[in-house]
């Protein structure tokens, strides 16, 4: 995945100046993620796609959610890494992905865990 | 009041800088991060909308496990996974443009604003005939919902060839099998609302593009657009297995 280096990379941390005569001056304010890894995401995504589909008709038992779920988290690992640029943002923006998701996480799993458990014990 | 006149004509006199920064920002670098944070900021929030549903989504699955599984087997698999790709390849094409608008190439930044809306427009239409065929089926929760397909599933013989294994459920079981028609239609209705939200605003950019807007060096509103509709298909990438895939061998 070296191709996602760009020549405006070299601008990174170099300060910005505002020159009235640099043209370019937006350019290097967003890191620019190559062509190559978005054909290369997008393509792995389809074939993830068809994994899951193709998968789902295989009976694993529980499995069959555990797979379908893991493989919707990879799916949208790489949406967010690199199609959302998290890969290549700020600590700001990679910390405020990260407590966004981490407290939904806290959310999701204490709300499933009370109703789960309700019944425990009453059979 | 003279006083801020003075200081403001005094902060251009000293301080050139590309129209489009704002004056309270102190350099385009800032007002980038800034622009993005609050993007983040406000998809947070949609995390937390849309796990909501998810959440009741899955207490109810566990309650009316039965329920929930024949129901689920009503979804077509072939069209749910042609509007994963569909939608998969329409954030392929927004991140291409995202990218056309970096390098300012005006042509390429409009055929792929273009391409993405055409592709959402294409899943709103297979999401259309899946929605017909609940209508017709009476599989929309209201007065005229029919558990027919559920108590009797030989009256329903295209599912019935399907999924041969699924034995009839007894009345009041086949009755939860609304909650799940409830929940699909709230979430994929409220992810549908959110793709035509999008689809909207990217008439609007098609407009703006075509007029040169986006391929000066201000590229902050593709970028954030981008992250929207990055986080619409990331909703749909965990609705498709949910909704459609977990419940088939159950």
């Amino acid at each position: 995945m070296s191709t996602q280096h760009d020549p405006h990379d070299q601008h990174h941390g170099t300060g910005h100046d505002h020159d009235p005569n640099e043209q370019d001056v937006h350019d290097t304010l967003n890191h620019i993620v190559s062509p190559v890894v978005y054909i290369t995401v997008g393509t792995i995504l389809l074939v993830m796609t068809a994994v899951t589909a193709a998968v789902s008709f295989v009976d694993l038992g529980v499995f069959n959610a555990v797979v379908a779920l893991a493989i919707a988290c990879f799916k949208a690992s790489i949406v967010v890494l690199f199609f959302m640029h998290v890969k290549y943002s700020s600590k700001l923006t990679k910390l405020t992905v990260f407590s966004g998701l981490f407290t939904f996480g806290v959310l999701i799993m204490l709300t499933l865990s009370d109703y789960f458990t309700r019944a425990w014990g009453r059979w | 009041m003279s006083d801020s006149t003075v200081t403001v004509h005094g902060a251009h006199a000293e301080h050139e800088h590309p129209p489009y920064q704002r004056h309270h920002f102190h350099s385009m670098e800032q007002q980038v991060d800034t622009t993005s944070f609050a993007m983040w900021l406000f998809l947070l929030t949609e995390i937390m909308f849309f796990g909501g549903l998810f959440t009741a989504y899955l207490i109810f699955r566990n309650w009316y496990y039965p329920a929930f599984v024949v129901a689920s087997h009503q979804l077509s698999i072939k069209e749910g996974t042609a509007n994963t790709a569909v939608l998969i390849v329409s954030s392929f094409t927004m991140a291409m443009g995202v990218w056309s608008a970096e390098m300012r190439r005006k042509g390429a930044l409009v055929l792929c604003l273009c391409l993405t809306f055409v592709l959402g427009l294409v899943f709103l239409g297979i999401k259309y005939d899946e929605y017909h065929e609940k209508w017709e089926k009476h599989h929309v929760p209201s007065f005229h919902y029919s558990t027919k397909s559920f108590t009797d599933p030989a009256s329903d013989p295209e599912i019935h060839k399907s999924y041969p294994d699924d034995k009839a459920l007894p009345l009041d079981m086949a009755r939860h099998t609304e909650v799940y028609f409830g929940l699909y239609f709230a979430m994929t209705g409220m992810h549908a609302l959110h793709m035509i939200i999008g689809i909207s605003i990217l008439a609007f950019m098609i407009f703006r593009a075509r007029a040169g807007a986006y391929t000066t060096g201000h590229v902050t509103f593709v970028n954030n657009f981008g992250l929207y509709w990055h986080f619409v298909d990331i909703v749909w990438i965990f609705l498709y297995p949910l909704l459609y895939l977990i419940s088939r061998h159950s």
